[in-house]
């Protein structure tokens, strides 16, 4: 005999405003099965779980609808009260007088109607019911960070400090990301090299750390607490168990002039290489693209000079399998292609640099050891005209977003020139100057009243290069009102931050989900900014959208916080709302394992004692399971049915209204 | 033989008059036949929008109206005023179906919206792709810059195809015609437009910045599709020539005139004898 207690939840004036809160209360009580028809104020709060944790205790209640917010807000409170007066939580359902009704509905007679309605359909699904037990799934304690920059560096550092392994795959021949490219950081002009190499060191030397260059996800299997990863081990050509990093490789390599993508293709570096001397392994990779020995089997000079015999034109790509519990994200992002910009030359103009290049140029560690020169001569520019906003916040050419570091690196930027060339001028043109941020809009106005650098509110509609080599760059001074021409000797644009090629593919491996830019998305934007909708599967950095250091930072430590937790417990909790298949009456039609969109549904063998097969049905993995019914929807013998959701239950539902 | 419209509009019964001749001629060349379209009205460019927006699109409306009504389906406006105009007019009915109702009450001429317009870029392009680039024997080796100015560049909606900040669409025409194409910094600059007659002084500035650029850049020639820009380059160049400001005459020539050279036409029949600044002399050998 069923004995239902239903709490009507006024959510102060939420719903209180629009449905007379009291009348559905009453009307509930009045519904068969229906012992208790209450309504409080705020149910959610304390009193308000008292009030139904003592009903399920003294009415020896069999069943509770919560007529309140959306179960998406509240489900999992009332269903810990009704748990602990000791009712099966799966046994409390709720009513959503709020999102579906008192927020979208102006009339109180009607909208009372409306939420007595949802009640007793409530009270139909509840009476048929099954308690439900958590499903358990075993956790291995080893997390994957994809990606070497600061972000997966900062990560998988707190995960092995917390005592779990951790494996770094970087597709790139060193760690270290982006930030190893940058000379100094804002607002404090720490060097970067300085604060992040003793970081990658550690990371490398970690205990709890595997460290995986040169290599790439190549497929995902499995769900939370139990991926099996798929790594490719890229060939390297070069053993790193034998090689000691002496360098002679790549000193003697005779293929010189390649463009050296770690600075901006300012510098050169050789077929065999290590893309910057602190690299970390510091151990060569051979191009495989421009190595003569490789390409047409002529040369083989790195071979004969490599005092280890660690050179292997015969390496290949391999695939090694990883066992692991979660995955961090933290692939990145990369600069726009300014080249769209037919005002600003469309690329073909050298002088015309990005950030990432004029970071190369005032980095002791760059391709000109830290003196601010210009690519097509050489010389040392006297104006440099910094333009901020470039592709970002123009969404007929460019992206719609706004960048979020422009401003503050553009006016470091602007400072390191002058420090650098002290009559040099720095002119700088902003739409707005954005410097959110501890000590950042200090140091703008440093830049500024400090360092002598000319702001210009308004933008460049076109940059010309003069015979004589001055890049003529013409504006609008907003602020003025007038046009202005400035002769500059360098441009550099701050262009726009876009995820990584390769991004959107690397999603759809793990399931996780981007924006129309390429971002990764999180699952909830302000209160679950690190998980993604794709369980055990976090996120940390610029993959997720433009950040900084710190930001980048906070959000590594705060994904490490997430696996961590997620590897305290040896066994993994989860909602048992999965699908069932009834082995009696499946007909193996294989329908339901073609439909499954998490690969769930499989196939099973029913065996004798002897182990001789019987018959064939469909089964599903309790740990894949994502419970979207699906499976239910597509089977026509009816054998697939929702815990928690089953066909009963929705018909109950619909014939109540 | 294909047949296309044409819509001279006032300039190329006038000051641009070597626009019309050429473009007639090396459509004859290619084996295309343009048909006026008849009873055709002024496209209201300049003036009219900048004193009644109902006007400036009653005008080119009614220019579609006809067009649709004589079967034309596809309508070239070689002058560049024009093609905007009616381009834009079409763009706009596309997007509002009570603009449509209203100007058909106005001009009391119903229009489907079935006429496709063409500027003389896209036209030459069209010719070259249907065999016109066969036919030019002539190969003149001269170094130009292609000049778009505004209105063969601008209107994201009206010069499609092309990159307003960066055009391209002269670029294959030009090297059809066996010449270079040099990159240079002014290729969609204002030449000073229609205030050739109000504010000379500006038009001056303006078209002699176009000028020294082209000459900076080597060009021998600078070539154009827009009578407007033409009359601001070539007719106003003598000023300067007179006043010193510029170190040469730099002849100006339209895009059809070079293709017209390139394909053996008789200079004059090309207009060439009509330009202020003397350009026969490009030919080699002379004319």
């Amino acid at each position: 005999m069923a004995r239902i207690g239903v709490f009507i939840c006024h959510c102060g004036e939420n719903i209180g405003r629009t449905v007379d809160c009291a009348a559905v209360s009453a009307a509930a009580a009045k519904m068969p099965g229906v012992v208790v028809g209450v309504d409080y104020k705020y149910m959610c709060s304390d009193p308000g779980q008292q009030m139904i944790r003592k009903a399920i205790i003294e009415q020896k209640l069999t069943g509770v609808v919560v007529g309140a917010c959306s179960p998406r807000m509240h489900e999992r409170t009332f269903r810990a009260a009704a748990a602990e007066a000791g009712l099966n939580p799966y046994l409390l359902e709720m009513a959503n007088l709020r999102e579906h009704c008192s927020w979208v509905h102006s009339n109180q007679a009607e909208a009372t109607q409306k939420a007595i309605d949802l009640v007793r359909v409530m009270v139909a699904k509840v009476r048929r019911d099954r308690a439900l037990r958590p499903i358990r799934v075993p956790v291995e304690p080893t997390a994957l960070v994809v990606g070497g920059g600061i972000a997966g560096i900062q990560a998988a550092l707190d995960i092995a400090a917390g005592g779990k392994k951790v494996v770094l795959v970087e597709s790139g021949p060193s760690i270290g990301g982006h930030m190893a490219r940058l000379s100094e950081t804002f607002p404090t002009l720490d060097c970067s090299q300085c604060i992040l190499t003793p970081r990658m060191v550690e990371a490398a030397s970690h205990p709890n750390i595997t460290l995986m260059t040169y290599s790439e996800v190549a497929s995902v299997e499995g769900f939370v607490g139990n991926f099996t990863v798929t790594i490719r081990r890229k060939a390297r050509y070069v053993d790193p168990a034998k090689c000691t990093g002496c360098g002679d490789c790549f000193n003697k390599c005779p293929i010189k002039k390649i463009p050296n993508k770690f600075d901006a293709g300012l510098g050169q570096r050789r077929a065999i290489y290590v893309p910057f001397p602190q690299a970390v392994p510091n151990k060569p990779v051979i191009d495989a693209a421009h190595c003569t020995m490789l390409q047409k089997g002529k040369c083989g000079l790195c071979a004969k000079v490599c005092p280890r015999g660690a050179i292997d034109y015969q390496d290949q790509d391999r695939l090694e399998k990883v066992k692991v519990g979660a995955v961090v994200l933290a692939t990145g992002f990369q600069l726009w292609d300014h080249a769209a910009y037919g005002e600003y030359g469309g690329g073909r103009l050298r002088d015309v640099i990005d950030g990432f290049a004029f970071e190369r140029l005032a980095s002791a560690s760059g391709p000109t050891g830290g003196l601010i020169k210009r690519p097509s001569d050489g010389k040392e520019p006297q104006t440099v005209v910094f333009l901020q906003c470039c592709g970002s916040r123009d969404d007929k050419v460019g992206k719609k977003y706004c960048s979020k570091i422009c401003c503050m690196y553009t006016a470091k930027h602007a400072m390191l020139y002058r420090h650098k060339v002290h009559e040099g001028r720095a002119v700088v043109f902003y739409m707005d100057v954005r410097a959110a941020g501890k000590g950042y809009e200090e140091f703008v106005r440093r830049a500024i009243e400090a360092d002598g650098a000319e702001y210009v509110r308004g933008r460049v509609s076109r940059i010309t290069r003069r015979r004589d080599g001055k890049l003529v760059v013409r504006g609008a001074d907003t602020l003025a009102g007038r046009p202005v021409t400035i002769e500059a000797d360098l441009v550099v644009l701050a262009d726009a931050v876009v995820p990584r090629p390769g991004s959107e593919k690397l999603a759809q491996l793990f399931g996780v989900g981007y924006d129309q830019d390429g971002f990764y998305s999180e699952a909830h934007p302000k209160l679950r900014p690190v998980e993604t909708a794709a369980a055990g599967v976090f996120l940390a950095g610029a993959c997720q959208a433009p950040k900084d250091i710190p930001e980048t930072v906070s959000q590594a430590s705060a994904a490490a916080a997430k696996v961590l937790g997620l590897f305290a417990k040896p066994e993994l909790e989860r909602e048992p709302v999965i699908a069932r298949v009834n082995r009696t009456t499946c007909a193996h039609c294989r329908a339901c394992i073609s439909a499954c969109p998490y690969g769930a549904a499989k196939d099973f063998d029913i065996v004798d004692r002897a182990g001789k097969i019987l018959r064939a049905v469909a089964d599903v993995n309790e740990g894949l399971c994502q419970g979207c019914g699906t499976c239910a929807s597509v089977c026509r013998s009816h054998s697939v049915d929702l815990d928690g959701f089953t066909d009963e239950q929705i018909h109950a539902e619909l014939n109540a209204l | 033989m294909k047949t296309l419209g044409y819509f001279p509009g006032c300039s190329l019964e006038g000051g641009g008059i070597e626009l019309d001749l050429s473009v007639r001629a090396i459509a004859k060349a290619a084996g295309v036949e343009l048909r006026e379209i008849e009873d055709w009205n002024c496209c209201g460019a300049s003036a009219a929008h900048s004193l009644n927006h109902s006007l400036a699109v009653a005008l080119p409306y009614r220019v579609l109206s006809l067009a649709e009504s004589q079967g034309l389906s596809e309508v070239l406006a070689p002058c560049a005023a024009c093609f905007s105009r009616l381009k834009g007019t079409q763009v706009r009915l596309t997007r509002s179906p009570e603009l449509s109702q209203r100007m058909q009450e106005v001009v009391q001429r119903p229009y489907q919206g079935g006429v496709r317009i063409i500027n003389i870029n896209e036209f030459m392009a069209s010719l070259l792709e249907a065999g016109l680039a066969q036919k030019l024997t002539r190969r003149l080796g001269l170094k130009v810059v292609a000049y778009y100015g505004c209105l063969l560049s601008r209107g994201q909606d009206i010069v499609t195809g092309d990159d307003a900040e960066d055009p391209k669409g002269m670029e294959a025409a030009i090297r059809a015609a066996g010449c270079e194409a040099l990159p240079w910094n002014s290729a969609n600059e204002c030449c000073g437009g229609g205030f050739s007659m109000s504010k000379t002084g500006a038009v001056l500035d303006l078209s002699q910045a176009v000028l020294d650029e082209a000459r900076a850049a080597g060009a021998d020639a600078v070539v154009t599709g827009c009578p407007m820009c033409h009359s601001n380059l070539d007719m106003r160049q003598l000023e300067l020539v007179k006043r010193r400001r510029v170190p040469g005459a730099l002849p100006i020539l339209y895009l059809s005139e070079l293709l017209g050279l390139a394909a053996g036409l008789e200079p004059v029949a090309l207009g060439l004898d009509r330009h202020f600044i003397e350009s026969r002399g490009l030919v080699r050998g002379g004319v």
